[in-house]
């Protein structure tokens, strides 16, 4: 298995961009949904040559209410906890038909987390050649907004509630990354939607890759964290700032890089634009224990991925241009 | 050819023969050496497929859903805990509508745990909208399979190919195996007009309202219900060529003039049958094997049983707090007779209790006394061993 770099330059990149949409407008997203924005970059990086397995949840019920459908790709949704296996099983089909289709699996962080955990482990494990994206909202918001393993310490959500007796959910987000790199998988990332170009950058990759990779996007969810759509952008920009979610990318389980930050910012920058960590900015002292609690979690991450650089500075050129031109409606 | 086989290792050459690509399954006792066999003749060459060891029945299923979904023929099998671990699978599967085959070697649920035989596992998915064939012996488990394929691609349906653990999955028998020229033959290559495809995109398992809902369930329902002609076609056309049929839907054995008749499903029919040779009653008695459980053949049952004074269900199942899930289904399909026969409910041979030639005589006696309950009972259930409450 080879990862093959692109050495295309920038420019020329752009102009080579697929002009094909995977997946379509006029699905029923919320204004300012961070999963269709992830899901719709990567299905344009990934073509039109690839079959998607997607698991239960937001993507999968606001793209497919029967009889519509976004998808311009095949597409099909079989079960909740199933996706790895579900593709496991088009990719072992296409394998014996001789054909060269990239099998996507599709799930959220409760479908991959959680109730997917076991089928995804056993995908990655097999070698089946699946690009695997975990769009990463932290809850389950299709249900609204439950805690899932990936919920981060201290958020509140209709399950994990603050109250006398707590500070919103008592247990760290999931490392999932570190699990699937225990896998010792050719390729595997995370990604943030405020960094467009790094998500089809990471897509084309993954797509190139003979075997099982993994990309898990940070999708923030206006309704489900408690800001305005128009905020999206920003907030997951912020998360990837402060060090609270670290952009990085791992090769058969080893760090093979990560999106540096600059001037890493506090964490209270973050967490005071969202609704679901409004408990932490009162007056109580343990929110205040919190607020180190997590800002030393950003600190770990900064320095176990070496994010702080001086030097470098995660400025998606491409993505802001894409931006400027409206996204890949121009196409 | 004829030769002496196991059950398990004359399903695999049957799995074999209508050639799969996809073949997905998980480790359960008694379907081990089905699995086993299957993966030895991929080993050998001798069957080019992707076999592929999952981490679950649960994937096992939805590893085969994925490779139907994609254009391959696929096949799994399992047993018991596994059977319901599928269950969520089974049902979607069903529900999309995928022509897949799996064989159940049925067995005993947990709790208590026991690795024997009963078929609690294949009726507590009986709703899973998936059509249910019963083998006698492994020579039907060997058709069947093969009758599964043609069944489920041109019906687009899942079929679950029932055979007893143990009894049928490790007991040796001489069994026709047939040629792969013959299987060519009779069953085509593998067609699903709602393969996913990039040159021409579709979207499967969308979410349906309350508006489309009903309509997509009466759809399932009927065409299970219209596969009962298929399944006759399957087992005619298979007859033409190699001169086996496996009972259609269901098969009357014994006299005309019988009045009474014994029900069973599954392998317990020979035994019944040698303890009419062995222990021949003073009356006639008919046999009805119930080959097809799903759909279930109520007109065919009806003018089966026409002029029948008793019918005698026994199975090796039931609805604890309810009674038989057989005898219930039979009971209802008679009552729209003009003069019904009495229903006799009996569930046998649970968690690999020895089913003994004495069967016969002792179910007929229930027969002497017209006044007697004909409330669902456990044969053989001894109550003295159990605490006085239970009994």
């Amino acid at each position: 298995m080879m990862i093959t770099e692109t050495t295309i330059p920038a420019a020329d990149l752009r102009r080579k961009q697929p002009r094909f949409r995977g997946m379509e407008s006029g699905h029923r997203a919320c204004l300012g949904c961070g999963e269709a924005l992830a899901a719709r970059l990567a299905t344009e990086a990934a073509g039109p040559d690839v079959m998607i397995a997607n698991a239960t949840g937001c993507l999968e019920i606001f793209t497919t209410p029967w009889p519509e459908s976004a998808w311009r790709v095949p597409w099909m949704h079989s079960l909740f906890e199933n996706t790895g296996a579900i593709a496991s099983g088009m990719e072992a089909a296409l394998k014996a038909q001789g054909k060269s289709t990239k099998v996507i699996a599709m799930g959220g962080d409760g479908g991959t987390f959680d109730i997917g955990f076991q089928a995804l482990s056993g995908m990655l494990e097999r070698g089946h050649n699946v690009l695997y994206i975990c769009f990463d909202n932290e809850a389950y918001m299709n249900t609204g907004i439950q805690r899932s393993s990936s919920t981060p310490h201290a958020a509140m959500t209709t399950t994990s509630p603050p109250g006398k007796e707590r500070m919103g959910k008592r247990h760290l987000k999931k490392d999932i990354i570190s699990i699937v790199a225990a896998h010792h998988i050719p390729y595997a990332a995370t990604a943030s939607v405020a960094y467009p170009s790094d998500i089809r950058k990471k897509v084309r990759r993954a797509m190139a890759v003979d075997g099982p990779t993994f990309l898990q996007i940070h999708c923030p969810c206006p309704l489900g964290w408690g800001f305005e759509g128009e905020q999206s952008i920003d907030v997951a920009r912020l998360a990837v700032q402060t060090g609270l979610f670290p952009v990085i990318e791992l090769e058969r389980g080893g760090i093979a890089g990560a999106m540096p930050i600059r001037n890493p910012r506090p964490v209270t920058d973050y967490l005071k634009q969202q609704q679901r960590f409004r408990h932490l900015f009162t007056d109580d002292t343990r929110a205040k224990e919190e607020l180190e609690h997590i800002q030393a979690i950003a600190d770990h991450n900064i320095e176990i991925y070496e994010l702080h650089s001086e030097n470098k500075d995660a400025f998606d050129t491409e993505g802001i241009d894409t931006v400027r031109r409206g996204g890949m409606r121009w196409a | 050819m004829r030769q002496a086989l196991e059950g398990s290792q004359a399903v695999a050459q049957a799995v074999a023969l209508c050639r799969p690509q996809v073949i997905a399954a998980y480790p359960i006792t008694p379907q081990t050496h089905i699995v086993e066999n299957i993966s030895k003749l991929v080993a050998d060459g001798k069957l080019q497929c992707e076999f592929v060891s999952v981490e679950s029945e649960f994937s096992a299923a939805s590893l085969v859903l994925g490779a139907a979904m994609a254009g391959s023929r696929a096949y799994t099998a399992s047993a018991s805990q596994g059977i319901l671990l599928m269950a969520e699978v089974l049902f979607n599967i069903a529900g999309m509508r995928v022509p897949l085959v799996m064989t159940c070697a049925n067995r005993a649920i947990s709790s208590p745990l026991s690795i024997w035989n009963d078929q609690q596992d294949s009726m507590s998915v009986r709703d899973a909208g998936w059509i249910q064939l019963y083998c006698a012996d492994n020579q039907e488990a060997v058709d069947t399979t093969i009758q599964a394929y043609r069944i489920a691609e041109r019906c687009e349906l899942p079929v679950m190919v029932c055979m007893d653990g143990f009894t049928l999955t490790h007991t040796l028998e001489t069994i026709n195996i047939p040629a792969q020229t013959e299987v060519d033959q009779y069953l085509p290559k593998y067609q699903f007009k709602r393969t996913l495809d990039p040159q021409n995109p579709i979207s499967l398992g969308t979410l349906v309202s309350p508006d489309y809902y009903t309509e997509a369930r009466h759809s399932h329902h009927q065409a299970l219900l219209n596969a009962q002609a298929e399944i006759l076609l399957a087992d005619q056309d298979w007859a033409e060529i190699t001169g086996r049929k496996c009972g259609g839907l269901l098969e009357v054995e014994g006299t005309e003039e019988a009045d009474v008749a014994i029900l069973t499903i599954g392998s317990v029919l020979g035994t019944l049958r040698e303890a009419l040779e062995e222990l021949p009653p003073n009356q006639p008695v008919k046999l009805i094997k119930l080959r097809t459980f799903r759909p279930f053949p109520a007109e065919t049952l009806k003018a089966a049983c026409k002029g029948l004074k008793d019918i005698i269900v026994l199975e090796r199942a039931f609805s604890p707090g309810s009674g038989g899930i057989v005898g219930l289904e039979v009971l209802g399909a008679l009552s729209e007779l003009e003069n019904p026969p009495k229903v006799h409910n009996f569930a046998a041979g649970l968690g690999g209790r020895d089913i003994p030639l004495d069967i016969l005589p002792r179910l007929l006696k229930v027969l002497e006394d017209p006044t007697a309950s004909r409330q669902f009972k456990l044969f053989d259930v001894e109550l003295e061993r159990l605490p006085v409450e239970d009994r």
